[in-house]
């Protein structure tokens, strides 16, 4: 029997003093990560996403944010062949039968990127029948799957693509678990399945989830947890399984499969990314020491709402925060939210990333980008309108694990591009058209670039501005 | 005693301090009255005896007043929020702050929101400090299609919130309240017939054992205290559902004498609302939500009857709200339906400050091909003087005309745009202190390490 992770093997090299890059599985990406992270040989449901055709098109005369906090004035943006394949100024060369589009008075920014959504897993319309995103039978299930609940037809990615310029989504699992379950990074195209969104090549994420949300759920269950210590006592048991159920393995390949340990397992190879939802501060600080007491690294803590109190443990361990603007009070770990965490937590030289949790909050993210940015700077923290972009694309392809491919207008990245038609930190901006891997999949001024999910057809309002 | 005596001095000097409503004359900013107007660049706002005294060019300081130079910023009236739950909650999830809805309650339309409202609540403060300086509070339902009855209050930091109380019942007549009447849109719609029944086959109480028929020529019911129909004399049929208290409450609805705000998003129910009132003729309706009103714009028109709509709602979240767009307030107002921006949804009861982002992002999408967006003078107004229109208010609140409430904020740039903040507020001619606890967490952790003592120190 095929090997079916990888990691076994992986894990036995490295116990026999070998160290770093295996390279099973095809070497896409040039970090020295990613040969382990990207595309498992054994992917049992790998992605069928092909990139739509698109024509060389050249974007002249607008001001760009590369998204890595650069700024041109007056620049160029060019797109052959899905991928970036210039960016300048007036005088980047543009080449012959490019289409031209005159970006005069616009923006062009790499396509948003939101590291946390449901869309799919808690679709629209949101009746109990597409109720997907908690499998709250145990606090423990690394065994679930959020791709397996997407529901590619939710009309929420079409909202997030066209008010929102959003091309690329992590969808996660609920918090209703400790272990809620792996991630999925999609493409935001409209497809007939899961597999033709998927990100080729993306690490997985494993959901996991602090404070209120387990020990409210099983606690209401008088089952563990039903406290926040219970949450961490449960959470280091499971790792301990998982370091315990790798070495077996490792000694023993015919050791039975256990496919909720596996993903775990696949955390402490590094080839699956911790996505920790988390509010408060004192809670994080024990996610970090947890960490390093079972050797895994945590990428990101989302909803982070208390991030600013620890901005500087954070910067030390190098983990995200993934924030809201300005969201606040809905529940008890939610009140200590400020208006400046996300320039708070930049400010100290930690990583900013704003993300949605939310069907309409995720068409608004520049938006809550340019909120934050303000509120820093009222208190004196002066961060460049380029680098705050950093937040909506760069920083959340970094989590993700992403960062080679996407994120930033690089030479040689995918051609994921937003024109917007004004300043996207105005309120009076939308974006006019929208490129995935260089194909044009919506354009404000062409009703037929739209998209329709099979939900709306034949219903009231089918093909409707939105 | 002596000691009680200072006590008491000071807490009177306290009192006092912040509710005289000095003379204020904000010079040379751009004026947004709030009505629809176009801003005035360079006028003059004056606040006196806690009213607007005069807003806009040509406008003479008075003698005395205290002069404060606006040039370069905005001077509008105070964000009015259509429709919320703000002050009926300090943490939503914390059950036992949580008033905005009372399922075990043995009692439906009698319920009046006044006893609830925390002025201190911290929401109350946060949104101040984004300019909201009034809100239309409703209560939601729990196990009846009535909610109970909502106020009009203001975000002061003083002890009186109440500006209107028992401003209108509050009812829900799509899905939700379908549910709330035990699992269909038709029975919902029976309750609500059954209760207007019973409010009117109350009897009052005549005098020598005699009782007579609600008549509209009745005294308003201002209070319930007031309210002679639950005098334990003033008889009813056996016939009831509801409970005196409960029926007594929605005589003033159906003498036209309080609003009646009713929740639908779906077209259908929207018109099965407006046709309430070939039945009952004296009913004030006014709608919120209406995700799908555009389709039925020309019908509500005709009806004049005011909209409070979600701004940006335009996801099928529900099977009621199959066609909502953001182009619905736009269309709604192009056919000539009185609309207000409101919440109704998670943001309702600690988020109201967002109303100027949502009506910014309807002037943004004027830009946008084949969307109804709306003028920068009308989202304006959508969140000022238009919601205190539809509450009945507008002659009190919601726009600088003479004679308005001193409600008077000076912003550092267009209050719609995103990066733009709030320098100053005034609520009826009181300057308002725009500190609150998130800007004291903020300021406690601009640097979080410790420094020589604990951050617990640091204030």
């Amino acid at each position: 029997m095929k090997s079916h992770w990888g990691i076994a093997a992986a894990a036995a090299v490295a116990m026999l003093g070998g160290c770093a890059a295996q390279t099973e599985g095809p070497a896409t990406a040039s970090s020295e990560r990613s040969s382990n992270r990207y595309t498992p040989p054994d992917d049992p449901y790998p992605s069928t996403y092909r990139a739509y055709p698109g024509v060389p098109t050249a974007i002249t005369g607008a001001t760009v944010f590369d998204g890595e906090g650069g700024r041109i004035d007056n620049g160029t943006v060019v797109l052959v062949d899905g991928r970036i394949q210039a960016i300048g100024g007036a005088d980047t060369p543009i080449p012959e039968g490019a289409v031209r589009i005159d970006g005069t008075g616009r923006w062009v920014t790499p396509g948003v990127i939101d590291v946390h959504s449901h869309l799919g897993d808690y679709p629209s319309p949101g009746v109990e029948a597409h109720s997907d995103g908690n499998e709250v039978t145990s606090p423990v299930r690394p065994e679930v799957w959020a791709e397996h609940s997407v529901w590619p037809q939710d009309p929420g990615f079409s909202r997030a693509l066209v008010n929102g310029g959003v091309t690329t989504l992590q969808v996660l699992p609920g918090s209703a678990n400790l272990f809620g379950g792996r991630g999925v990074t999609l493409r935001n195209v409209p497809a007939r399945t899961v597999q033709g969104m998927r990100f080729p090549g993306a690490p997985r994420g494993l959901k996991m989830a602090c404070g209120e949300n387990p020990k409210r759920v099983y606690g209401n269950r008088n089952q563990m947890p039903g406290t926040r210590m219970g949450n961490v006592a449960l959470m280091r048991q499971t790792w301990q399984r998982a370091a315990e159920y790798r070495d077996k393995r490792t000694r023993d390949p015919s050791t039975a499969r256990d496919l909720a340990l596996e993903t775990l397992v696949e955390v402490l190879e590094g080839d699956v990314l911790v996505h920790n939802h988390c509010y408060r501060a004192d809670e994080m600080a024990v996610m970090m020491d947890m960490a390093r007491e079972f050797g895994f690294r945590i990428s990101t803590f989302h909803h982070a709402v208390e991030s600013y109190k620890i901005a500087d443990l954070l910067r030390e361990n190098d983990v995200c925060s993934a924030m809201w603007a300005d969201w606040w009070g809905f529940k008890m770990e939610a009140y200590d939210a400020v208006n400046e965490n996300i320039p708070l937590v930049h400010n100290a030289g930690a990583c900013a990333i704003v993300h949605s949790d939310d069907p309409n909050g995720i068409q608004r993210l520049n938006q809550e980008a340019a909120k934050a940015l303000a509120d820093g700077r009222r208190m004196g923290i002066d961060i460049s309108d380029a680098v705050a972009w950093r937040w909506l694309t760069f920083n959340p392809a970094r989590a993700l694990g992403i960062d080679e491919e996407t994120g930033s207008l690089r030479v040689g990245k995918r051609a994921d591009v937003v024109l917007w038609n004004g300043d996207p930190f105005s309120v009076y901006s939308r974006p006019q058209q929208v490129w995935i891997d260089g194909a044009l999949l919506y354009d404000m001024n062409d009703p037929r670039l739209r998209p329709v999910s099979d939900f709306e057809l034949g219903q009231p309002g089918e093909g409707d501005v939105k | 005693m002596k000691a009680l005596a200072h006590f008491l001095a000071g807490v009177a000097a306290l009192a006092s301090a912040p509710l005289a409503a000095q003379t204020v004359a904000i010079t040379g900013g751009r004026v947004v009255v709030g009505d629809g107007s176009e801003p005035i660049d360079g006028g003059t706002v004056v606040i006196r005896d806690g009213r607007v005294a005069a807003a806009g060019a040509g406008v003479t300081v008075p003698a005395g007043a205290t002069v404060i130079d606006a040039t370069g910023k905005w001077v509008t009236p105070g964000i009015v929020a259509g429709f919320s739950r703000i002050g009926l909650t300090e943490v939503d999830a914390v059950d036992a702050t949580n008033d905005i809805q009372a399922t075990n309650s043995p009692f439906s339309a009698a319920i009046d929101v006044v006893p609830a409202i925390n002025p201190q609540a911290v929401s109350i403060a946060v949104n101040r400090a984004a300019g909201v300086t009034r809100a239309i509070v409703s209560p939601a339902t729990g196990r009846s299609i009535f909610a109970g009855q909502g106020a009009v209050i203001d975000l002061g930091s003083d002890m009186q919130p109440i500006t209107r109380a028992r401003a209108f019942q509050f009812i829900e007549l799509g899905e939700e309240g379908a549910q709330d009447a035990g699992g269909s849109r038709a029975s919902a719609h029976v309750l609500l017939r059954n209760a207007l029944r019973e409010a009117r086959d109350l009897r009052l109480p005549i005098g020598g054992g005699a009782t007579r028929e609600t008549r509209e020529s009745d005294a308003p019911i201002e209070d319930i205290s007031e309210n002679p129909y639950i005098l334990p004399d003033a008889r009813r049929p056996e016939d009831v559902l509801l409970t005196r208290f409960d029926a007594a409450a929605l005589v003033p609805v159906l003498q036209g004498r309080q609003l009646l705000l009713v929740h639908v998003e779906r077209a259908s129910d929207i018109l099965q609302t407006l046709a309430l009132k070939q039945e009952f003729p004296r009913l004030r309706l006014v709608l919120v939500g209406v995700a799908e009103g555009w389709r039925v714009a020309e019908q509500i028109a005709a009806a004049q009857v005011p909209v409070i709509a979600n701004a940006l709602q335009d996801l099928p979240s529900s099977f009621e709200q199959l066609a909502a767009t953001q182009s619905n307030i736009g269309r709604m107002l192009a056919a000539g339906v009185p609309v207000a921006i409101g919440m109704n949804n998670e943001d309702e009861s600690r988020q109201v400050r967002v109303s100027t982002q949502f009506a910014g992002n309807l002037v943004g999408i004027g830009r946008v091909p084949g969307h109804s967006g709306l003028s920068w003078n009308e989202a304006f107004a959508a969140i000022s003087s238009r919601p205190a229109e539809a509450i009945g208010l507008g002659g009190e609140i919601g726009s600088l005309r003479p004679g308005r409430r001193g409600d008077v904020v000076i912003w550092d740039g267009d209050p719609l745009e995103l990066a733009t903040g709030v320098e100053a507020v005034w609520i009826d001619g009181v300057q308002q202190n725009l500190e609150n606890r998130q800007t004291r967490l903020r300021d406690r952790y601009r640097q979080p390490q410790e420094g020589a003592l604990p951050n617990a120190y640091d204030r």
